[in-house]
C-alpha cells in the first residue's frame, strides 16, 4: 500500500465536490464491490455498543444483506449482553433508518444476522466461552474498536483495554485458529482490523504518514520525512508500572495521613451526619484520590514520552506490541482522528453520546467558556462516524495485504506472560521489549504486511481551528441558546490565547472563587448568603469544566501534525465507481461550513437539550416535576424534620423560655449572665457530637415539674414557636394528610414541646425527660433522634407499618439529616445550609426555600413574657442578652444547633414553678 | 357646650391636603377640588365625670324589666361575668379599661352579697384566645391575680363538646347553641364596650358565647348582603337572627343582666394630636408633630413600626353606661354611639376614598393581613352608614394601604391557606362556602384556637362575607400603595399614586367624578340622604 503514495498526492488538493473526489480513477488494483466481497462473511465486533461501533453494526446490516456480526459484548452485573446489545445498539435511533426501511423484516431478517457473545477485552481470550470460541473461529474478519477513549481514563484501565486489547483479540484469534481451518477447511485466516487513532503520531508539528512506528523509528535512521511519536519504550515495564501503580496508590491512599485528610474533607462536607455516612465518604474521597491519582500519572507519563495523553499513549503501545507479537495474524489498522457526527448516514448528523468537541462546543454556546486556547491556523482533524465507517468496510473488502507466513500458526509463540489476567506479572522473554527495530521492517517478506490507514482530514481537505471557532460562532449568534429567563445568550469572542495563560488564568480564579467560598462556608450566613455561596460554587464549577476541557482538550486544538491519507486515497481510488459514492470517505467530499453549520451543530444541539426558543419548554420544569411526584398519591408517607425546616427555633430557645418563665426580672437576669460561662463548652460538645450535647443539656431540666412543664410548653408553642414557624411547611404537612400519606415528625426536641404538633403528625419521633414522681430526673426515657439514628428509627417504623421508604419523602434543612434524607425516595432540601444545599445540587435532590414568618414582634430571643410587677421587661432582658457572646453564635449551619446556651439553673426555676402566689382580691 | 360635629368639607383649591392612614403611617393627599368632599368625625364628646358613680347608678338603676343587680345576687348562686375580647376598643384603651371599672363594682357587689361561684370569661365567639397580658390589661392585674390562678378566669371555647349546651332552634331554624357554663349560670352579667353600632345588644351573648354551630346562621354572604348596612340594626339581617336567637336564649331561662358602655373617639394621646384635628385648624406643632413622626416612620423597621403603632393606649373614656334588659339597654346604648359618630351627609358620591389605618377588630398586636385590609375597608368602613351607602351603586372604592403580603401564623394560620388556596380559586363570597366546613372541622385550626391563641378556622372566611355587601355594590376596588400579588389575589386592583387610582376608577364611573373622602380613624357614621 505504501506504494500508492504518489497517486494518493496527485488527489491532495481538495475541491470541495463529493462528485470530483468520487472521480472514476483507473484503479491499478481494483478491488471487488465490497457488498460482494463481504458477502456471506461473519464479522466479529468489539466495541459494539459504542459511538463507532454502532454505526459500523448498522451498516453492515443496512448495505451488505448476507453479512453476518458477531458482537463481543462485556456482561455487566445486572444485564446480560443479549439485553445490552437490545438496549444500547439496536434501541439507538442509529437504526431507526434501517427499521423504517424494512418494517416487519427488522425482526425477521436483520436481527437474526446479530449473534452476542459473552467476553471482555480485558480478559485473556477475551473471556469467550467455548461457543464464543466457536464463534470466533467462524469469523472471517475481526474489527477491534473497542477501546477507553477518555481521554482521562485511570492509566491501569487504558492500559488494560488500549494497549492490551488488541493483542488479546489478536492471541484470540490466534488460539481459535486451528478451530478455524477445522470447522471451515480451506478458510482463510481471521482478517483483524484493529481500531487505533490517528493521534498514536503525536500531535507535534509535521506531516505524519501511515506507517508503523517500526517504519518511522527505520527512517529517522535516516532522513526523516515524517512526524510519529519513535520514542523507545518498554511496553512490559509500563504494564507492569501501570498495575503496580493501582496497588501502590491503594496502599498509599490508605496511609493514615491520607486517612486523616479524607477524614478532614469529609467532615467539613457532612458535618455531623452521622459515622457510617462520614465513613462512606471517606471511603468514596479515597477511591476518587486513587482514580485521580493514575488519570495524573497516566497523564504525566504520556507526555514524557511524547504523547498528548494516555488514550495516544497507550493506543500507541498496544498498537506496537500487536504489529510485534502477531505476525502470524493478517492485520490492517485504521487510525481515525476525530470522530464526530455522521455526513450522511445513517442520517446527516447522527451522533451518539457526548464526545470531545459537543462539550466544548455548547459550554461555548452557553457562554461558559470565555476563552478557549488553540491554534487559529492550526488543523482541527476531525472526520464524520460514516467516512470512518466506510473506510473500515473497505479495508475489510480489500482484505490483508501480503502472503501467509511459512511458519504454521500452531508455531506461534505462546501467550505472552502480560496477557494473563493481571496477578501474573512474569517478565517476558525479549527484554528489550518491542522497541521496533530495522529488523522487524523487513518481516513483511513471506508473512502478513500490516496495513496502516488514517482516516483524517488534516491533509487533504484541513479544517483550520479558526475557521470552525467562526462558523461556530456565526452560527450561535444566528441561532443563539436561550437562558433560563428566555434572554438570547451571547457568544463570547475568543482570542486565542496558548494553553498555558488560560490554565493558568482558570487555576488563579478557581483558588479564589474556592477560597472566597470557604470564607463563606466558615462564617454564619442565612438565605441570601446562601444564594451567594450557591452561586459562587457555580462559578466555580463552571471555571473548573472550563480547565478540564483546557487540560484535556488542549492539546487537540494545538495540534500541528498532518495526518497523511495517502494509503486511504489509494484504496479508495481502487473501489468501484458505485462502491466510491456509497462508501465514500474522501474527506475532500466533506464541504466544512455546510457540515458544521447544517450537520453537526443542529445535531449536537437537539442532543444536548438545550433551550434554543425564548418560550418556557415544552416539557415541564425539573422542579415541577419533581414536585409532582413529591405529591403524589402514591407516596406512602412524608417526614418532616422540625428545626429550621418548620420552625426557626431550637432546643435552646425552648429552655431559655421555660427557664424563664416565672421567673422575675433580677432572677432571669441572674440566669442570663450564668449562660454566658457555659457557651463555650456547650457549644464545643454540640460539634463533637449533637446526641451528647443533647442529652447533657437535657440535664438541665433535673427538678423540674413536668405537670408545670407540660403547661408552660403549650404557651411556648403557641406564642414563640408558631411566630416562627414556616407557613409553607406547616401547610405541606397539611397537604400530605390531605393526600393520605402518613405524616411523621423526627425532631430531637422533647415531647412535651413538640405535643401541640400531634394534629399535624400521625407519628412524632422525638426525645423523652424520665419522670419520677413528677418530677424530671434529669435523663432521658427516649435518647434524641439524632443523625444516623433517625434513618435507623424511621426505617423501624416503616417496617412496623408496612410503608415504603422508597415511596416516601422527607424534608430537612442540615447536613445533619443526611441520613434521613438518604433513607427515602424523595428527599426535599428545604432551607438548605450550604453543605446540605452543595450536596442536593450534586445528588439532583429537590430543593425548596420556604420563607419564614414575619413576625409581629420585635422580639428576637426566646423570652417569656415578664409577669406582672416585674422589674425588668422582657425587652430589655432581650436587649442584654442581645450583648452576650451567646448571640454571636446564633446562626450555625446545622439546624437545631444550641445558639443561646442555659447554665444549668432549672432546680432553681422547679421552686419558681412550685411557687405560685395569687394575691387575695 | 357640646363639641363640635362632624363637618362636610367641599374641597377648593384652598383645601390643604388631607390625612390618608396608609397602614402603619400616614401621608396627605391632596383631592380634585371642586368634585371632592371630606367628611370628619364629630370631636370627642365629654366623658362621663364619675365613671364609678355612673356605674353604680346604672347598676342600680337598671333598664326595661330589669331589678338592680343587688337585688339579683345571692351568695348560693352561680354567676358568670362575660365580657368583650381584645377586639374592643380599638385602638385598646388606657388603663384602666372599662372592663375593669366595670367588673371590679360588679365583683364588689357580688362580693358584698356573698356570692362564692363567681366565673369570669372572655366572650371570644370564634376570635383568639386573649395572652395573659391582654387580660391583664382588660380586666387590670387585681382581678386578674385574683382569678386566674385559681381557674376562674375563662375564656369561651366555641369547641369544647362539654362546654357549649344546645338551647334550642329559633323559627327560622337557627340552632342556638352557647356556653354552657354561662347558660346554666343563675345570673349571666355581660359587659360590653359598645364602639360600633354593630355591638352589643343580644349579638353580645348570642354571637360572643356561641359556637360555630350557632354562629354560621348569620355570619354567611347570604346575611351580609341582606344587612344594609350591619351597623344599622333596623336594617341588618345580622342583627335581626342574632335578635332573635337572643329572645330564644330569654326564653329559654337564661337571666342575661346586660351593661353596655360608650367611649368617646379620643383615640389618640397627645403626641399624636394632630390625627384628631382637622387639617386646617393643625398648630404648628401638630404639622411638626406630622412631619417628624412621618419622616421617622419612614427610617423604621416593618416590625418595630408595628411594635410602635400597637403600643399606643388611646385616652378614650367612658361617655355612658346602661345596665338592665338587653333590647331596653341597647337601644339606650345606641343613641350615645349615634351620638359620638354620626354625621349628615347629602347624597351619595362615585369614588369613595378612604385611608386604612394599621389596626382592625382582628389583628390587635398583630399582623395586619390582606384579608383584614379588606374586610376594614369594604366590611366595617363601608359599611359605616345609615340610609344609603356613601358610594353609589356602581361606584368605586380607593383605599390606602401597604397590604403587606404577611400573617402571623399564631393568631391567622387558616388564613394564609385561606389566601392561598380558597381566593386563588374565587373571591366571591356566594362561592367561597364550598370550603368553609373544611376549615371550619379541620383539627389542626381547632387545636390551634383552643390551645394557643389563633383565630378559628373559619374566621377568613368571615372576613370575606363582611366585604360581600360592598363587593356587590361597587364596580371596582383599587388599594394604593398595596403589594401587587396581595392585592390581585383580593380580587382587587393595584395602584401607585392617588391620582392613578382616580384615573383608573373613571374607567368605571366616567369622567369627573365626584370623590368622598372618609377621615377615619377617629370612627364615624355616616347618614347618607
Amino acid at each position: 500500500m505504501v506504494n500508492n503514495r504518489n497517486q494518493g498526492h496527485a488527489s491532495h488538493t481538495p475541491e470541495g465536490d463529493s462528485h470530483r473526489a468520487c472521480r472514476n480513477v483507473d484503479s491499478i488494483d481494483p478491488i471487488p464491490r465490497i457488498a460482494d466481497a463481504l458477502h456471506g462473511k461473519r464479522i466479529f465486533i468489539t466495541g459494539a455498543t459504542g459511538f463507532l461501533g454502532t454505526a459500523l453494526v448498522e451498516r453492515i446490516l443496512h448495505s451488505v444483506d448476507s453479512c453476518q456480526v458477531v458482537l463481543l459484548i462485556r456482561p455487566s452485573s445486572r444485564t446480560s449482553p443479549e439485553r445490552r446489545a437490545e438496549r444500547e445498539i439496536l434501541k439507538n435511533d442509529c437504526f431507526d433508518e434501517l427499521r423504517r426501511e424494512l418494517g416487519d423484516r427488522f425482526a425477521t431478517e436483520a436481527l437474526p444476522r446479530v449473534t452476542v457473545v459473552a467476553g471482555d477485552v480485558t480478559h485473556s481470550n477475551l473471556g469467550l466461552d467455548e461457543h464464543g470460541m466457536e464463534m470466533l473461529a467462524g469469523c472471517d474478519i475481526a474489527i477491534h474498536s473497542a477501546a477507553a477513549v477518555a481521554f482521562d481514563s485511570p492509566i491501569d484501565m487504558a492500559v488494560e483495554i488500549n494497549l492490551l486489547g488488541p493483542t488479546r483479540v489478536a492471541q484470540a484469534i490466534r488460539d481459535a485458529a486451528p478451530l478455524r481451518r477445522k470447522l471451515i477447511p480451506g478458510s482463510d485466516p481471521t482478517h483483524l482490523i484493529s481500531i487505533s487513532t490517528a493521534y498514536v503520531a503525536g500531535t507535534h508539528q509535521g506531516e505524519a504518514a501511515e506507517i508503523l512506528a517500526t517504519e518511522a523509528m527505520a527512517r529517522s535512521a535516516s532522513s526523516r520525512t515524517s512526524t510519529t511519536v519513535t520514542t523507545e519504550v518498554d511496553i512490559d515495564a509500563e504494564i507492569n508500572t501501570a498495575r503496580r501503580l493501582r496497588s501502590d496508590l491503594q496502599t498509599a491512599s490508605r496511609h493514615p495521613d491520607q486517612l486523616d485528610r479524607f477524614t478532614r474533607v469529609a467532615r467539613k462536607e457532612l458535618g455531623s451526619a452521622g459515622p457510617h455516612l462520614l465513613a462512606e465518604r471517606v471511603e468514596r474521597l479515597r477511591e476518587e484520590w486513587v482514580k485521580k491519582s493514575l488519570v495524573d500519572a497516566g497523564k504525566v507519563r504520556s507526555q514524557s514520552m511524547g504523547w498528548p495523553d494516555a488514550y495516544a499513549f497507550t493506543k500507541a503501545l498496544g498498537e506496537r506490541l500487536l504489529v510485534n507479537d502477531y505476525r502470524d495474524i493478517p492485520i490492517s489498522i485504521v487510525r481515525p482522528s476525530i470522530i464526530e457526527s455522521a455526513l450522511a448516514r445513517p442520517t446527516p448528523g447522527w451522533i451518539r453520546g457526548f464526545r470531545m468537541a459537543e462539550p466544548i462546543i455548547i459550554s461555548y454556546a452557553r457562554g461558559l467558556l470565555k476563552e478557549f486556547p488553540g491554534i487559529p491556523e492550526g488543523i482541527i482533524d476531525v472526520i464524520p462516524v460514516d467516512m470512518v465507517v466506510s473506510a473500515i468496510m473497505a479495508v475489510a473488502a480489500r482484505g490483508p495485504q501480503g502472503m501467509p507466513p511459512d511458519s504454521a500458526p500452531d508455531s506461534a509463540p505462546a501467550t505472552p506472560p502480560d496477557l494473563q489476567p493481571e496477578p501474573a506479572l512474569g517478565g517476558r522473554q525479549t527484554s528489550k521489549g518491542h522497541m521496533p527495530t530495522a529488523k522487524t521492517e523487513g518481516a513483511g517478506i513471506g508473512g502478513w504486511t500490516p496495513a496502516v490507514y488514517h482516516v483524517a482530514t488534516g491533509s487533504r481537505n484541513p479544517l483550520r481551528y479558526g475557521e470552525l471557532v467562526d462558523l461556530v460562532k456565526e452560527w450561535f449568534s444566528a441561532t443563539p441558546l436561550y437562558d433560563a429567563d428566555g434572554q438570547p445568550i451571547d457568544v463570547p469572542e475568543w482570542s486565542f490565547p496558548g494553553r498555558g495563560r488560560v490554565q493558568a488564568q482558570l487555576k488563579r480564579s478557581i483558588k479564589f472563587l474556592a477560597g472566597l467560598e470557604s470564607l463563606i462556608g466558615s462564617i454564619p450566613v442565612h438565605s441570601r448568603g446562601q444564594e451567594l455561596a450557591a452561586q459562587l460554587e457555580d462559578q466555580r464549577t463552571r471555571a473548573e469544566r472550563a480547565l478540564t476541557y483546557a487540560e484535556l482538550y488542549g492539546a487537540y486544538t494545538e495540534t500541528d501534525a498532518v495526518f497523511l491519507v495517502d494509503n486511504l486515497l489509494s484504496l479508495y481510488n481502487q473501489m468501484h465507481e458505485d462502491d466510491r459514492r456509497e462508501y465514500c470517505f474522501d474527506p475532500a467530499a466533506i464541504r466544512w461550513s455546510e457540515y458544521v453549520r447544517e450537520i453537526h451543530l443542529p445535531s449536537i444541539v437537539t442532543h444536548a437539550r438545550v433551550r434554543t426558543t425564548p418560550s418556557r419548554p415544552r416539557s415541564i420544569p425539573r422542579s415541577e416535576r419533581s414536585m409532582k411526584a413529591i405529591l403524589s398519591p402514591e407516596r406512602q408517607m412524608a417526614v418532616f424534620d422540625l428545626e429550621n425546616t418548620l420552625i426557626s427555633a431550637n432546643v435552646v430557645d425552648s429552655y431559655l423560655w421555660l427557664a424563664m418563665r416565672r421567673q422575675k426580672g433580677v432572677d432571669r437576669l441572674a440566669v442570663a449572665s450564668r449562660l454566658a460561662l457555659q457557651i463555650p463548652r456547650l457549644w464545643a460538645l454540640d460539634r463533637k457530637d449533637r446526641g451528647d450535647f443533647l442529652r447533657t443539656f437535657y440535664r438541665y431540666y433535673e427538678g423540674a415539674r413536668i405537670e408545670a412543664l407540660r403547661e408552660d410548653a403549650m404557651e411556648f408553642f403557641h406564642s414563640f414557636l408558631m411566630a416562627r414557624s414556616y407557613p409553607a411547611g406547616f401547610a405541606r404537612v397539611r397537604k400530605h394528610r390531605s393526600l393520605g400519606h402518613r405524616t411523621v415528625l423526627v425532631t430531637g426536641s422533647l415531647d412535651f414541646l413538640v405535643e401541640p404538633l400531634r394534629p399535624l403528625f400521625d407519628e412524632i419521633l422525638c426525645a423523652r425527660l424520665a419522670v419520677s414522681g413528677g418530677q424530671a430526673s434529669g435523663g432521658l426515657e427516649t435518647p434524641p433522634p439524632t443523625g444516623e439514628a433517625r434513618a435507623l428509627l424511621l426505617a423501624r417504623y416503616a417496617r412496623t407499618h408496612d410503608l415504603e421508604l422508597s415511596e416516601s419523602v422527607a424534608y430537612a434543612d442540615s447536613v445533619s439529616d443526611l441520613s434521613l434524607l438518604d433513607a427515602v425516595g424523595f428527599p426535599v432540601a428545604v432551607n438548605a445550609d450550604q453543605r446540605l444545599s452543595a450536596l442536593a445540587k450534586k445528588r439532583g435532590w429537590h430543593t425548596e426555600t420556604w420563607k419564614p414568618a414575619t413576625r409581629s414582634t420585635t422580639q428576637t430571643l426566646a423570652i417569656p413574657p415578664s409577669l406582672g410587677g416585674s422589674q425588668l421587661s422582657g425587652r430589655m432582658l432581650s436587649r442584654v442578652l442581645d450583648m452576650l457572646p451567646g448571640e454571636q453564635l446564633s446562626t450555625r449551619g446545622t439546624s437545631e444547633q444550641g445558639n443561646k446556651v442555659m447554665p444549668p439553673g432549672m432546680s432553681r426555676t422547679a421552686s419558681a414553678v412550685v411557687h405560685r402566689s395569687a394575691p387575695p382580691l | 357646650m357640646s363639641p363640635r360635629p362632624g363637618y362636610v368639607l367641599e374641597v377648593d383649591r384652598s383645601t390643604p391636603p388631607v390625612l390618608f392612614w396608609n397602614g402603619e403611617g400616614y401621608l396627605l393627599e391632596k383631592l380634585p377640588p371642586e368634585r371632592s368632599r371630606i367628611i370628619y368625625p364629630p370631636d370627642p364628646l365629654h366623658p362621663l365625670e364619675d365613671p364609678i358613680a355612673k356605674i353604680r347608678h346604672a347598676l342600680d338603676h337598671p333598664m326595661g324589666d330589669s331589678q338592680p343587680l343587688k337585688t339579683l345576687l345571692r351568695s348560693d348562686m352561680r354567676l358568670t361575668i362575660a365580657f368583650d375580647d381584645v377586639s374592643l376598643p380599638l385602638p385598646a384603651m388606657q388603663a384602666p379599661d372599662a372592663r375593669q371599672l366595670v367588673i371590679e363594682q360588679l365583683l364588689e357587689l357580688a362580693a358584698e352579697a356573698g356570692v362564692e361561684d363567681v366565673i369570669l370569661l372572655a366572650a371570644l365567639s370564634l376570635h383568639r384566645r386573649m395572652t395573659e397580658m391582654e387580660l391583664r390589661h382588660a380586666l387590670g392585674n387585681r382581678v386578674y391575680n385574683a382569678f386566674e390562678p385559681h381557674g376562674l378566669l375563662l375564656q369561651h371555647d366555641a369547641e369544647d363538646p362539654d362546654g357549649l349546651i344546645l338551647l334550642g332552634t329559633t323559627d327560622h331554624g337557627e340552632e342556638v347553641e352557647i356556653n354552657r357554663r354561662a347558660a346554666t349560670s343563675d345570673l349571666l352579667v355581660y359587659v360590653n364596650i359598645n364602639l360600633v353600632p354593630m355591638d352589643g345588644g343580644h349579638k353580645s351573648v348570642a354571637t360572643g358565647l356561641a359556637s360555630y354551630r350557632s354562629v354560621r346562621h348569620h355570619h354567611n354572604a347570604h346575611t351580609m348582603t341582606h344587612s344594609r348596612s350591619f351597623m344599622d340594626m333596623d336594617h341588618s339581617e345580622l342583627h335581626s337572627a342574632n335578635w332573635r336567637m337572643g329572645r330564644l336564649i330569654r326564653e329559654s331561662g337564661v337571666k342575661v343582666f346586660q351593661i353596655e358602655t360608650t367611649l368617646n373617639t379620643n383615640a389618640f394621646p397627645s403626641q399624636f394630636s394632630f390625627l384628631q384635628r382637622r387639617e386646617w385648624e393643625w398648630t404648628p406643632r401638630d404639622r411638626a408633630g406630622f412631619f417628624a413622626s412621618s419622616k421617622a416612620l419612614t427610617l423604621m423597621g416593618d416590625r418595630a413600626r408595628r411594635a410602635l403603632f400597637h403600643s399606643i393606649k388611646a385616652p378614650m373614656q367612658l361617655t355612658s353606661v346602661q345596665a338592665g334588659e338587653v333590647e331596653a339597654v341597647h337601644e339606650s346604648t345606641l343613641t350615645h354611639v349615634y351620638r359620638q359618630q354620626l354625621v349628615h351627609v347629602d347624597g351619595q358620591t362615585d369614588i369613595l376614598t378612604m385611608g386604612l389605618p394599621y389596626i382592625s377588630p382582628y389583628n390587635v398586636n398583630s399582623i395586619m393581613n390582606p384579608i383584614l385590609v379588606a374586610c376594614l375597608g369594604l366590611g366595617y368602613l363601608f359599611n359605616m352608614y345609615r340610609g344609603k351607602p356613601l358610594v353609589r351603586e356602581g361606584g368605586v372604592v380607593i383605599m390606602r394601604h401597604p397590604t403587606p403580603l404577611a400573617f402571623n401564623t399564631a393568631h391567622h394560620p387558616s388564613y394564609i391557606d385561606f389566601f392561598e388556596e380558597v381566593l386563588a380559586d374565587t373571591t366571591d363570597p356566594g362561592q367561597i362556602s364550598k370550603y368553609e366546613e373544611a376549615y371550619a372541622n379541620d383539627p389542626w385550626y381547632i387545636q390551634l384556637y383552643r390551645t394557643g391563641h389563633a383565630y378559628h378556622g373559619v374566621h377568613p372566611f368571615y372576613m370575606w362575607y363582611w366585604c360581600a355587601h360592598a363587593l356587590e355594590h361597587l364596580s371596582s376596588v383599587i388599594v394604593i400603595g398595596g403589594d401587587r400579588r396581595a392585592v390581585k389575589r383580593l380580587g382587587f386592583r393595584p395602584a401607585s399614586t392617588l391620582d392613578d387610582a382616580l384615573e383608573m376608577a373613571e374607567d368605571s364611573v366616567g369622567s369627573q367624578p365626584t370623590i368622598t373622602h372618609i377621615r377615619v380613624p377617629p370612627l364615624m357614621m355616616a347618614e347618607v340622604s
